[in-house]
């Protein structure tokens, strides 16, 4: 693995592994065909990538569209999930499964935490002072796990069952990790959009984001769904740092993939999560695209740049709306 | 008989499937009181934002003193003499009532931004003449209790209030007040009426309005224009309007309505 | 208890409003200059970082604080001016006419950023400047033929005349004149119609534009004015570290500054002085902190980050207004005493209409 030499400050930011993929397309070099196969292998690790990119993403969405808040502590919240997955499984010793769903569920609580007890005494301010806030937040999440005895300051693998498995077929080399990152993306994507088209909770949170004070005439419990919403999208964060983890290692810094979400749901629309989806699969794969064709560095700044010119040619994003004031 | 200061030609307005303003006409005579009344939706906040240039017109056109305003940029309109107040409040919250005010003079304030970093003499003459014009505005609308309070936490009829000052400040030709009496009790749409009385006789301005009652409608304004669903119903003086029974339709409902509401147990 | 009586119009527009503010301003001024006779070298050093602090700081209020246009990757423009200082002072340019240039370059560079950035706003306008900082900072470490890249680039003196100014004393007083003419630059632009229009911006466009505000040109000054202040301060803080780097100008800088005007009081210029004084002197209580807890858990880059948040989160909790607003109601309390009421600075809580439609 190598470790990125640009980051945050004066932290290098682990660098998603490639590795196994990358170095089996370019061991024969040269043919169209293999660079046809190391092409693919490379859309293949850009879109695994951009599914985890896409489910940060779609953390920040579901947050923005029910309480206008930004949430700039998403990618801790990934870092705690996997560090609690990491915690559950090599220090406790749960079984990987169980391990796995405790984390969520333990991640997930902690987004409602947050929410009572941080976000709804500041529900009115202007929404620098809430961006603020979760900056403050994600500082305390990545400054407390640096400084829990035992556990913070290194860097940990997180062992899956399938670790170091292939997937092998027409000449294509998927790693079971990228293959099961996918797989969980898109079953948790096919299981929101059931709960906010069929059942009576996902309405209710579609209503209290469109409009809150009708929503509480018509009897929704607003204040109790905006918990929910941030429960759920932690524990959507910390899903996708359990899938992070195997691809990369489990590292205090890791939440600051999260940071290239943001992009992400810009892309996308900020208020729309279907773009998330889509803006977090661009992203991955022309990070991992400009990795393969591009100089060193570009695939750095490879998000940033789609970005401003997304935001230059469209505004408000591939799905979002353009809302105008009513004076 | 005066001229017309502003003149409407066919304004339209389309937003997607919806003609928010249809094919509406009419002249704003110099130094006279017109107001548009109808129900909601009629389209009359639309007119104004047009006027504003807020919304682009789809079709029609805008002439103010004789030039055609229907393509300047928002901007643009302050400094040709067109104030407006907004249905609801558009101050600037964080800023004191007299910041706010001070604001309007804007538009008519000489110095760049080069005056202003060195704060020359000029600048602080532009300074002085600004606050000069904004304590008349104080002194005509009695703000004074209020000057340098924020407007955040000022009540709701002072906050009307501050908005008419502001507009005033911009020294306009035409002044574009929309509902000026909503959400006010009797005695403040009595000084309102006395107000807009004061800025037609002494200020010279002339006024369009937007208003829904009746009672001050009547008493202040010259002429009335009735919109019905972005149309045009009936022009006149305010008596001729209310009685005209297109307009008392639009807003009551027609006599087929009253028997169709009796008939039903 | 003070009591203002008004006689002329002037009295408002002026920078001190009366005597008392004279004094306590002139007071500390005099400290200042008395400086590096009443402190050691160490704390004069800290000083002198607050006073670029304050000058960076009062750049993103200008823009953030008054004109409410979010900037996350403002580091950019720091960085910018010292690389800028630091490419013409090596090639012999007197230090006077680098920071100008730097200035003049950053602010170059801000209308770059500002012009796209006009037509987004909010959250976009926040995730545009995000993505516009990591570039800078990537191209600061790329263009390794002119920065010399990750490897950095050293600093040399500021020379006038041929006199070196790189020592604490001399370099401390350059400091604080450049401090002294931003301030007084920001307070004249906030008194007169330039200023008055960014606070418009920010309270209320469509309204702002109806009184004749041109809103573009008014958003692209401020991003102007804001870098070529922010560049302005990149200049000394190239000089004062002697050696800088593109990772100096990442995300983290670009947070600590937001950090600053935060904890300062948004929205005053007297935020930035805290703000800087707080950023700089926290890392000290750090340490001290550091010393009392056990050895497994003293890593001082957590210990910082904890510290550093819970900071922010309880001052946007319990003192939205910053320490500005802390010190504004302890002086109104001494002032008004024993008459002082609990609710005078209560904020309405008056339900923000949607930013989605600002």
């Amino acid at each position: 693995m190598n470790a990125s030499r640009r980051g945050f400050g004066n932290v290098r930011l682990p660098e998603i592994a490639s590795a196994e993929t990358g170095d089996a397309a370019a061991a024969a070099p040269g043919e169209e065909g293999e660079t046809l196969l190391a092409l693919l292998h490379v859309l293949i690790s850009g879109i695994a990538l951009g599914c985890i990119y896409a489910l940060v993403a779609l953390g920040f969405v579901l947050i923005y569209k029910a309480t206008e808040a930004v949430n700039f502590a998403q990618g801790e919240l990934m870092m705690l999930g996997a560090f609690a997955g990491f915690a559950l499984t090599q220090l406790l010793g749960v079984p990987f499964y169980l391990a796995m769903m405790i984390a969520v569920l333990l991640v997930a609580g902690l987004g409602v935490l947050i929410e009572r007890i941080a976000i709804r005494p500041i529900l009115g301010e202007p929404q620098f002072s809430v961006v603020m806030l979760t900056i403050g937040l994600g500082y305390v999440a990545r400054g407390g796990v640096t400084m829990t005895p035992f556990l913070g300051a290194d860097t940990y693998a997180l062992p899956t069952p399938y670790k170091g498995e292939m997937l092998r077929f027409a000449g294509l080399a998927l790693s079971v990790d990228q293959a099961v990152v996918i797989g969980a993306t898109m079953a948790l994507c096919a299981a929101l959009y059931a709960l906010f088209r069929y059942t009576k909770i996902g309405i209710a949170m579609q209503a209290a984001s469109q409009n809150q004070l009708a929503a509480y005439y018509m009897g929704i419990p607003v204040r109790g769904l905006n918990a929910l919403v941030w429960g759920l999208s932690a524990g959507v964060a910390a899903i996708a740092g359990l899938l992070l983890a195997p691809l990369t290692f489990v590292h205090v810094n890791m939440g600051l993939i999260g940071l290239k979400a943001f992009p992400a749901a810009v892309i996308g629309g900020f208020g729309s999560l279907p773009g998330a989806v889509i803006g977090g699969l661009v992203i991955g794969v022309v990070e991992s695209l400009a990795g393969f064709f591009l100089p060193e560095g570009a695939k750095d700044i490879a998000a940033y740049v789609v970005v401003l010119l997304m935001l230059m040619i469209k505004p408000t994003g591939l799905f979002g709306d353009t809302q105008r004031k009513k004076v | 008989m005066s001229e017309p200061l502003l003149q409407i030609r066919n304004l339209s307005v389309q937003f997607g499937g919806l003609r928010a303003v249809n094919d509406v006409s009419f002249d704003v005579m110099k130094g006279e009181v017109f107001t548009l009344i109808g129900p909601n939706g009629a389209g009359k906040t639309t007119v104004f934002n047009l006027i504003s240039r807020i919304y682009a017109a789809t079709y029609g056109d805008i002439v103010f003193e004789g030039r055609s305003i229907a393509r300047v940029a928002p901007h643009r309109v302050a400094a040709l003499g067109i104030a407006r107040t907004f249905q609801n409040i558009e101050l600037f919250e964080n800023a004191s009532v007299l910041q706010n005010l001070l604001i309007g003079h804007h538009a008519h304030s000489g110095t760049g931004f080069w005056s202003n970093l060195l704060f020359t003499p000029a600048a602080m003459r532009s300074e002085l003449a600004a606050r000069r014009d904004a304590e008349d505005v104080i002194d005509l609308l009695s703000l004074h209790h209020y000057r340098d309070a924020r407007v955040a936490g000022l009540p709701f009829g002072v906050r009307k209030c501050v908005e008419l000052a502001r507009a005033l400040c911009m020294k306009p030709k035409l002044l574009l007040l929309d509902e000026p009496s909503s959400g006010l009790n009797v005695e403040e749409t009595d000084d309102i009426a006395w107000w807009i009385e004061d800025i037609k006789d002494e200020l010279g301005i002339t006024v369009l309005m937007v208003e829904h009652d009746m009672r001050l409608v009547s008493r202040v304004s010259d002429r009335v224009l009735a919109l019905n669903q972005g149309e045009v119903l009936a022009l006149g003086s305010p008596q001729e309007v209310q009685r005209d029974p297109r307009v008392v339709e639009a807003y009551l409902g027609g006599a087929e309505d009253f028997d169709r509401a009796r008939s039903r147990p | 208890m003070r009591f203002l009586f008004k006689t002329d119009y002037k009295q408002d527009i002026r920078l001190f409003q009366h005597e008392g503010q004279v004094l306590w301003y002139g007071l500390l001024i005099a400290v200042m200059l008395a400086a590096p006779w009443l402190f050691g070298n160490y704390w004069l050093s800290q000083l002198t970082f607050v006073m670029i602090y304050a000058i960076a700081g009062l750049g993103l209020m200008i823009l953030s604080g008054f004109t409410g246009l979010p900037s996350i990757g403002h580091a950019a423009f720091l960085g910018v001016g010292a690389y800028v200082e630091a490419l013409l002072v090596a090639r012999g340019a007197p230090f006077p006419l680098a920071m100008l240039c730097a200035a003049a370059i950053s602010g170059g560079v801000g209308f770059i950023v500002g012009l796209p950035a006009l037509r987004v706003k909010g959250i976009y306008l926040a995730v545009a400047t995000l993505a516009f900082g990591f570039i800078v900072e990537e191209v600061l470490a790329r263009w390794e033929s002119l920065t010399g890249g990750n490897e950095g680039l050293t600093v040399a003196a500021p020379r006038l005349f041929g006199v070196n100014f790189a020592a604490p004393t001399p370099f401390f007083y350059v400091s604080l004149f450049v401090c002294v003419l931003v301030t007084l630059a920001t307070l004249n632009l906030l008194r007169s119609s330039t200023g008055r229009a960014f606070i418009a911006i920010r309270d209320s466009e469509i309204s702002a534009q109806s009184m004749g505000i041109d809103l573009t040109r008014a958003k692209a000054l401020s991003f102007v004015v804001s870098a070529a202040i922010v560049g302005l301060a990149g200049a000394l803080y190239a000089h004062k570290l002697r050696f800088i780097s593109p990772e100096q100008f990442g995300l983290t800088q670009s947070i600590d500054l937001m950090l600053l005007i935060v904890v300062g009081g948004l929205g005053s210029v007297h935020g930035a002085f805290f703000g800087a004084a707080f950023l700089i002197t926290l890392p000290q209580f750090i340490a001290i902190a550091k010393d009392w807890l056990p050895p497994e858990m003293a890593q001082t880059a957590g210990l910082q980050a904890l510290v550093y948040g819970l900071i922010i989160i309880l001052f946007v909790m319990f003192e939205p207004a910053g320490l500005y607003g802390r010190w504004i109601k302890l002086r109104t309390f001494f002032e008004l005493f024993p008459f002082y009421r609990r609710g005078m600075f209560r904020r309405q809580r008056a339900f923000q209409r949607s930013e989605r439609l600002k």
